[in-house]
C-alpha cells in the first residue's frame, strides 16, 4: 500500500489512522520561524463519520486507506440487507443496516447512492442530497396558512418522520435534504 | 477591514490580493522607510545569492547554479532563508545602524501564514539589547498598525501561565503527557526530542493563548533553542532571544547577537551534525561571516519582522494569499 508523506496531505485524501479508514478533511502546516514544522491535520473516520484533530512532525507518513466512492442505484431491501447495482457493470453489493445508517429513512428503489468501499466491501452508503418523497400520514393542511411558519410532523412513504410546513397535505410529493433532513419545497413529480 | 479574494484558476493571470491591498503594501513600505530614516538607520541591500547557505537544520534552502564566463564548471548558489550574515559583515565593516527590505527563500514551506518567498524587515542596533530591540521593534509596528501596547512575558512565565509547567526543568518523559493534556494528539512517530515538544506546545498552545487581541512579546529562551543569539549565564542558562506574537501568529524573531566567531563555528558544526541525523541536506557554513566576526562584530542587536504578516494585519486578511500580488500558486 502507498504511504503518504505530510506534504503530500490534502482534503479528500484516505489514509490509514489507528486502524481506520480516514479522509483528511483540513490540513494546516504550522511552523515557528526557528524550529521544527508540524501539520495540523483535521481529519474524518469514515467509518463514525467523526472529525478528530491530529497534529503530525513534518515528514511524518501515514499509510493509504484503500477507499473507493462507487455510484451505484439502490434496488430493494430484504430486512435485513439493502441491495445496490454498479449500472455499468451490473455487479451488486449489499449493506447492513450499520453500514445504511440515516440513509435506509430516504431510499424507496432506484436512487443513485454513493458507496463507500473500504477494501473492496461496502463501508457506508450516502443518499442523493435530495429526495422527492410522498407523504402518507399527517394532521390535515391549513389552507393558504403560508405566513405562521409552523410545523407538523409528516411520515413519508419511506417511514421516515420529517417536519413540514402546515399547509402541506397528505399524498402531497415533497423535496427533502437528506445532509439535514428538512423540508425543502412540495415538489410535483 | 479589507476583503479580497483569491486568486481562482480560471483567472490565473490576474493578482491574487486586491488593489486596495497591494497599495497598503506600499504605503506600509514607505512608513517603515520614513521609520528607520528619522533614527538614522541606514538602509543597504545585500545579495540574495551566496556561496553558504543556511545550517539550522529546521530551515531549507532553495538553490540555482551559476555559470560564470571562463568558468570550467557551473557552482551551486544558494538563495537567501534571511539576510542575516551579509549584513553581520557590513556591520562588522563598520555601518553602523542598517536596515533591509529583503526578499528571502525557503523551501517546503507554504500554508496560510507561508509563502516559499516572502519579505522580512530586518535590522540591526550596535548597542542594543534584546530588551532595547523590544522596545524599537513595538515603536516601529505602534508606526503601523494600531495594536495596543505590547505585553512582555519571558518564555518560562509564557509556558508556566499558559501550559502549567516549567519548560526549563520539565523532565523530558513528562512533555509527551502535557502536550496530550493540553489536547495536542499526536499522530506520527514518537519524538524524542524534548525541543520538539516544547516547540509544538509553544506553536499550538502557548503562543496562542497569549496577547489575546493584544501583541505579547516571548524572550529568553532555552539554550538549545538559541539559533545566533548569545547565551546568559543565569539559573538557568537563557538565549538572549524574543519573538513577537499577535493572535498566535508570530510577527517577528530577535536576538542579542553571538558576535563570537569560536561559538559561532560550533552552533554551525552542530547544525550539521543534527542534518546529518535527520538526512537534510548539508550546506557549507559561511566561512566569510566568521572572519568578519573573528574581525570583531559590534556589540548589537538584531531584528526580522515577516513584512507579509504585518500586512496581513493591517488588512484583517486570514490567508498570506490576500496580501501577495501573485502567491507561488501563480507566480
Amino acid at each position: 500500500m502507498t504511504t503518504y508523506s505530510t506534504n503530500q496531505f490534502k482534503a479528500g485524501l484516505k489514509v490509514m489512522l489507528d486502524g481506520s479508514p480516514c479522509a483528511i478533511v483540513e490540513n494546516e502546516f504550522v511552523k515557528p520561524g526557528k524550529g521544527q514544522a508540524f501539520n495540523r491535520v483535521k481529519i474524518r473516520n469514515l467509518k463514525t463519520g467523526r472529525v478528530i484533530e491530529r497534529t503530525f512532525k513534518s515528514g511524518d507518513t501515514l499509510e493509504g486507506a484503500d477507499v473507493v466512492d462507487r455510484e451505484m442505484q439502490y434496488l430493494y431491501s430484504d430486512g435485513e440487507y439493502w441491495h445496490f447495482m454498479d449500472a455499468a457493470s451490473f455487479e451488486q453489493l449489499s449493506a447492513s443496516e450499520t453500514m445504511m445508517a440515516d440513509a435506509r429513512l430516504w431510499l424507496k428503489g432506484q436512487e443513485t447512492c454513493v458507496v463507500t468501499l473500504w477494501n473492496g466491501e461496502p463501508m457506508s452508503v450516502a443518499p442523493p442530497n435530495f429526495v422527492i418523497l410522498e407523504i402518507t400520514e399527517t394532521d390535515p393542511g391549513i389552507r393558504g396558512d403560508t405566513a405562521t411558519g409552523g410545523t407538523k410532523p409528516a411520515t413519508l412513504e419511506t417511514g421516515a418522520v420529517v417536519k413540514v410546513p402546515l399547509f402541506v397535505e397528505v399524498h402531497e410529493l415533497i423535496k427533502i435534504d437528506t445532509r439535514t433532513g428538512a423540508y425543502v419545497a412540495r415538489a410535483k413529480e | 477591514m479589507i476583503s479580497s479574494a483569491r486568486p481562482s484558476p480560471e483567472i490565473a493571470w490576474k493578482p491574487g490580493a486586491s488593489w486596495e491591498v497591494l497599495r497598503l503594501r506600499a504605503e506600509l513600505l514607505a512608513k517603515i522607510r520614513a521609520f528607520f530614516t528619522a533614527r538614522s538607520v541606514l538602509e543597504v541591500e545585500t545579495p540574495v545569492l551566496s556561496r553558504a547557505g543556511i545550517t539550522d537544520p529546521q530551515l531549507l534552502s532553495l538553490s540555482t547554479r551559476l555559470q560564470l564566463p571562463g568558468a570550467a564548471a557551473s557552482q551551486v548558489l544558494y538563495l537567501q532563508t534571511s539576510p542575516e550574515f551579509a549584513m553581520k559583515r557590513l556591520l562588522a565593516s563598520g555601518s553602523g545602524p542598517i536596515y533591509q527590505i529583503a526578499r528571502v527563500f525557503r523551501d517546503g514551506e507554504s500554508g496560510r501564514l507561508h509563502n516559499p518567498e516572502f519579505t522580512l524587515i530586518e535590522w540591526y542596533q550596535p548597542d542594543h539589547d534584546h530588551h532595547a530591540l523590544m522596545d524599537e521593534a513595538e515603536s516601529l509596528v505602534a508606526d503601523l498598525i494600531d495594536l495596543g501596547a505590547c505585553q512582555r512575558m519571558s518564555y518560562s512565565e509564557a509556558f508556566v501561565t499558559q501550559a502549567g509547567f516549567d519548560p526549563h526543568r520539565e523532565k523530558t518523559s513528562k512533555l509527551a503527557l502535557h502536550a496530550e493534556r493540553l489536547g495536542l494528539h499526536l499522530g506520527g512517530d514518537a519524538m524524542h526530542d524534548p525541543h520538539i515538544y516544547l516547540d509544538l506546545i509553544l506553536s499550538h498552545v502557548v503562543a496562542p493563548r497569549l496577547g489575546k487581541g493584544q501583541p505579547c512579546f516571548i524572550y529568553d529562551y532555552p539554550v538549545r533553542q538559541a539559533a545566533l543569539a548569545r547565551i546568559r549565564d543565569d539559573d538557568p542558562p537563557v538565549a538572549e532571544r524574543f519573538e513577537l506574537f499577535v493572535h498566535g501568529m508570530e510577527l517577528a524573531s530577535g536576538y542579542h547577537e553571538l558576535a563570537d566567531p569560536i561559538e559561532q563555528r560550533r552552533r554551525f558544526e552542530s547544525d550539521l551534525e543534527g542534518r546529518r541525523r535527520s538526512g537534510a541536506p548539508e550546506m557549507p557554513i559561511d566561512e566569510r561571516l566568521l572572519e568578519a566576526l573573528a574581525h570583531g562584530l559590534p556589540a548589537c542587536a538584531g531584528c526580522a519582522l515577516g513584512f507579509d504578516r504585518l500586512v496581513m494585519l493591517a488588512a484583517g486578511a486570514r490567508d498570506i494569499q490576500e496580501v501577495l500580488a501573485f502567491p507561488v500558486a501563480v507566480a
